[in-house]
Parts: structure tokens; sequence; C-alpha cells
């Protein structure tokens, strides 16, 4: 009799423990270009997941890849943590559009985002930040801030993402001081630190008082550091521990309300494929700290940027804006439209050299 | 388009900076594949030296104390590739790749902590009289103290291998180590020796990266120079004269290319991206004509009874 109870006991207990087993967290997986502690951009996608798993807690389950290279092996990746039930995956770089897309075929019941891409289907979203919002306050910094009216560039590889923060970074920069040129090194690659120092190390050499960085390590920070007399900005990521100098500012992508937003549609059964793309205004894009090495009225005027793009009265593509070839691409007040922004593929007028492609 | 821009004195200056990493790890890997074993952990040994010469650096504030931890570091990693393929007799290219991911793994780990710290820097050595020489006082002689340490090493393999009695059995034990082991050479000790000196040249190479020429800790910051250094053997033959060439050739095209896009030069970019690659490859290919090969017994497991 007792045994009996005992026995009904514990089979309540395991038909309770499997009831509660049935009900599995959502999976969510991650897929990273670089390693998740260059400080920068993959850090930053790092922290939007980690803000999920703070944000859902047991209902949730993340898994992340990271330093995937950009091409076949990233297929490989993400199709693994499709067959090991992920519902729902990010993939966090351009070079990972087609894999995802591919990959997105072949599981129809898994949803995708990919990250700064423009190819869509069923089960694949993609999602971005207007980063030239960002570019557009601190070009006027570096044009007011630049001695040698050289600003230096380093890019990573000639997509319209990087073109278009190359564009609005310049043409701030040129309404803030009509003399600055720009010196553009394309680095082809995103995280690459010691090849990062050296292109930073010869932009300086070459006169550069100012560097811009579209790659994802801090080691132009260090380098300019080194060199003394150079300001830099913070990319993706705030990069605090370069304040006050060289790092004087910073473009922080924070995807964690996104990420977040997107696990909770997965686990409501409301996801659809969208195309999101976040600026200031919607917080994906934020201004870092602008230290006091920023004289206070150009501190002002760039905040003044910040706010007007962010009320949606301004447009960091505003014409008239020529091409480099010198035809015209916008008229008097005409601004860009998303169309032309994401496919840019062409210098403004007053860039020097030529887009490789 | 501005060639004026470019000094000819900072581009050598940074030219020797830019090829003193590859040179160490390149080194190194030349005595363990001249021993006949196939060391395919160059880029896990080169991450471990650079984290565990920074850590110690920073917590020293001495950098030549971070150099010998660095080395340490990497003898130490290279050690564990050595129990397995010398005494445990597994498989060298799985033992070499596992390697490099373990040394990325664990020097993530050690890391921690590490980023976004300045080292202490390091000391420029002002060799006295030649560094007061115009023009070329600057760039050949007021350089870090490893620029010479990486080609006094270089110097002192090519001696070591060309004219000395070590030299000449250790390529013995890499071109046949059966004939070296019935002269009665301990193969085994030999080749660990080997692989624990490559395991230290890369920990300084790595090193080199982390403290001087980036100088801060960012994860998987060697960012694949091992893997280049393990080509650049190859290429060169096995000869540490042409390792030597070829790593200022690739130092050289890649901080030369960076110049000269920066100076706006209409080559096409991805020309230029590409040329450090190209141009080391083909010059080394071209040298390489006079049929020299690789050491009879390299990759081949090796016990005494066999």
């Amino acid at each position: 009799m007792k045994l009996n109870k005992i026995l009904t006991t514990a089979a309540m207990a395991l038909g309770l423990a499997t009831t509660a087993m049935a009900e599995e967290p959502t999976k969510v997986g991650f897929v990273y270009v670089g390693p998740v502690g260059d400080g920068g951009w993959t850090y930053e996608h790092d922290q939007g997941r980690l803000a999920v798993e703070e944000e859902f807690g047991d209902k949730v389950e993340t898994v992340y890849v990271e330093s995937v290279p950009e091409g076949p092996d990233a297929e490989r990746v993400m199709t693994q943590m499709a067959l090991d039930g992920a519902d729902l995956i990010f993939t966090t770089s351009f070079g990972f559009m087609d894999p995802t897309v591919n990959v997105a075929k072949k599981f129809p019941n898994v949803k995708f985002e990919h990250a700064t891409g423009y190819k869509r289907a069923e089960n694949l979203s993609t999602y971005g930040a207007r980063f030239y919002e960002g570019r557009a306050v601190l070009g006027h910094i570096a044009g007011s801030m630049t001695e040698s009216n050289i600003v230096g560039y380093i890019g990573s590889y000639p997509i319209p993402e990087v073109i278009r923060g190359i564009n609005s970074a310049f043409i701030h920069a040129r309404e803030a001081n009509p003399d600055v040129e720009f010196k553009i090194i394309w680095a082809y690659t995103w995280f690459d630190p010691a090849k990062e120092a050296d292109a930073a190390k010869v932009l300086i050499e070459q006169g550069a008082d100012v560097i811009f960085q579209h790659t994802d390590s801090t080691a132009p920070q260090a380098a300019a550091q080194n060199a003394g007399d150079v300001i830099t900005f913070g990319q993706a990521s705030d990069m605090a521990e370069y304040k006050p100098k060289p790092r004087v500012s910073s473009i922080i992508d924070n995807w964690a309300p996104y990420y977040i937003e997107r696990v909770r549609a997965v686990m409501e059964g409301t996801w659809e494929s969208t195309d999101t793309w976040g600026g200031i205004a919607s917080g994906m894009v934020e201004i870092g700290e602008i230290t006091d090495v920023v004289p206070d009225d150009v501190k002002a005027e760039a905040l003044a940027i910040k706010d007007s793009i962010a009320s949606g009265e301004y447009h960091p593509f505003t014409g008239p804006i020529n091409k480099q070839d010198g035809s015209q691409w916008l008229a008097e007040g005409e601004t860009a439209d998303d169309g032309t922004l994401l496919g840019m593929d062409f210098y403004v007028e007053g860039l020097t050299g030529k887009i490789p492609q | 388009m501005d060639f004026g821009s470019i000094s000819p004195v900072l581009l050598l200056a940074s030219l020797m900076v830019a090829a003193t990493p590859l040179l160490l790890a390149a080194t190194g890997e030349l005595i363990v594949e001249r021993s006949g074993v196939l060391n395919l952990g160059v880029e896990g040994m080169m991450i471990t030296g650079a984290i565990c010469g920074f850590a110690t650096a920073v917590n020293t504030g001495s950098p030549l104390t971070g150099m010998a931890a660095a080395a340490g570091g990497g003898a130490a990693l290279s050690l564990l590739f050595a129990l397995l393929t010398q005494f445990a007799l597994a498989n060298q290219v799985a033992s070499g790749l596992s390697l490099t991911l373990f040394g990325l793994g664990l020097s993530a780990l050690m890391g921690q902590g590490y980023q976004g710290i300045k080292p202490p820097p390091f000391p420029e050595i002002n060799i006295p009289l030649l560094s007061d020489l115009p023009f070329v006082g600057d760039i050949l002689f007021s350089q870090d103290l490893m620029v010479y340490m990486g080609l006094l090493i270089c110097g002192a393999v090519w001696v070591m291998l060309k004219y000395t009695r070590a030299g000449l059995i250790l390529r013995a034990v890499g071109e046949n180590h059966d004939a070296a082991h019935a002269l009665g050479y301990n193969v085994v000790l030999i080749r660990v020796a080997a692989i624990m000196f490559g395991g230290a040249c890369a920990g300084l190479g790595g090193a080199y990266i982390s403290l001087i020429r980036v100088p801060q800790w960012t994860e998987g910051m060697t960012a694949g120079i091992g893997w280049i250094a393990l080509a650049l053997v190859v290429f060169a033959s096995w000869k540490p004269g042409r390792v030597l060439l070829g790593a200022y050739l690739f130092g050289g095209v890649t901080v030369i290319q960076l110049n000269l896009q920066a100076a706006g030069v209409a080559i096409p970019v991805e020309y230029l991206a590409m040329s450090p690659y190209l141009i080391t490859i083909l010059v080394l290919v071209i040298m390489s004509a006079d049929r020299s090969r690789a050491p009879g017994s390299l990759g081949r497991p090796f016990h005494a009874s066999s």
C-alpha cells in the first residue's frame, strides 16, 4: 500500500518532469566573424546575445561560433547550428549573405537574420544600422579638429556600408573644414590587429592626425596613442579604454533591443521576414561620450547634428551633392533614398582615389 | 598621386617591424622541419606566446621579462606537441592542427582581463656611433632589440646548420631518422629539442606583435601569421637565408602596398592587397628552381623499434 503510494507519487513527479522538459527553451544561434573579445563589432553582437539571455533566462538557450571565415565554411557552421535544433540564427557579417541564403533554403522551419545584407526570403530577415548617421557626427569633429587637414580612413572591404560611411564622414568633415583631404586604405580584412595597426601607422606617417577605422579591432587606437598627437573614434563599440585621447568619441552599435524583440517574436510565433534599418532615432546607433579633448563649441555643434538627425529634421545625405566625377547626385534640398544608400558604390565629389571593384 | 608623402626612411623602418614576427616564427619552424617534424601548430604557439609575453610584461613592468615568458610559453605549448608526436606517436598533422586550436582557446582564456591595457614600452636601442649615421643610422641601427634578435637568431641558425656538428646531426635526423638512430643519435631527444626551439621562436614572434607591433592584447590577434610562416618555410626550400629574404619581402611589400594606397597610386587596390603574397611566392618559387627538396623524414613518425 505504502509502496504503491510512493510509486504513484514517483510516476506523477516523473510525468511533471517530462511535461517540463517538453517545453524546450528557444534555441538561438549567433555566427560571428571575429572573436567575441575583439573590443569592437563582434563584442557588441555578443553583448546583444547576453542581453537576450538575461531577458528570457531559462526560456532561451543561446549558442555562438566566433571567428567564422566569410565563405563556404560559414555555410557549414550555420548548417550545423540548424541541425542542432536552433530556432533562430543571427549571422552577423556582410560576407555571410550568400551562405545564409543557401542554408535558409535548406531549413525552411528555422528563422534566419542576416546583418547588413539585402537578400531576404520567407524565413530570412535582414537588419542593419545606419552607421552613416554616426559618421556624420564624427566627420564634423574630424574636420574641425584636424590641423594637418589630412584625415586617414581604414576601410575593410569596398562594400556599400563602408563606402556610405566614408562619404558621410567626408561630407561633414568638408562642411566643417573646406581644406580637408581623406587618405583611404583598404585593409581587406575585418579583423587583423597587426595589419590594422600597420595601416594606421602608415596613415599617420603620411600626415594624418585624425584616424577613422571601419575595421573591428582596437589596434588603430593603440597605434594612434603611441604616435601621440592623433585622434581616433571608437568603431562599433565605445572603445572607452582609449579615452580621453586618442579616442574622442565613438559610434556604438546597440543590438540588444532588436535581438530581444526578434527572439520574443519567435517565441510568440509572430516572427515575419522583415528589413530593419535603425539609426540614431531608434537607438540602434549611439554616439559615445565626446571627451574634453574636443573644444566645447565643436562638441556642441556635433551634438546639434546628432539631435537634428535623431529628430528626423536633417538627413546626412542632403543635396546639393555631386558624385566624384562631378555629375549631380542630389539636387539642392533633396535627400538620398534608402535604395541608393543600400547599394552605394560611388564616392562623392572631393574624395580622391578609386573604389576597388 | 603623391609619392612625396612616403618617407623612405620610415618605410624601411616599418618594413623591418612588419617582417620580424614572421621571421622569428619561420626560423623556428625551419629548425623543427629540418629535424623531420611537421608542426602545424605555429599559429597556436604564436598566440600563446603573445598573451604570455603580454601578461608578464604588464605584471612585471619589464618587456624583456615578457619576451622571455613568451618564449617559455611557446616552448611549453610545443612540449605538448612533442609528447603527442614523439612519445605517443600521434599523427603530426592532426596534433599540429589541434595545437593551433588549443592555443587560440587557451590564449583567449588567459587574456581575460588584459584587453585595453597598454603594455610597458619596449626600449629602443641606439647603437652608439652607428645610429648617428645620416639616413641609414635611423633605419638600421635605431630599432627595438627584437628586430636584431630576429636577424641574429636567423643568422645563428644558418651558421649552425651549415658549419657545426650539431647542425649536421640535426639534418641527419631529419633526412633519415633510421640511419641517424643506427649511428647512435637519440632521435627523439633531438626532435623534442628542435620542437621546443620552434615553440620558443613562435612565442617570441607572437609577443613581438602584442608588445611592440600593435601593441595591445586582442583575442586571435596573430590573425594567420603563423600559417604564412609555415608556407614561407616551404617556399624558402628549408633554407634560413631564403626565409630571411621571404620574411623581409613579405613584410616589405605589405608596408609598401599600404603606403602606395594611402598615397593614392593608380594601381587597383585589389592587386596591391594581394601583392605581398604573390611577390613573395613568385620570388621564392623561382629561386627554388635549383631542385631543393624537403627533409627526407619530414612528417614521418619514428620509433626505435621499427
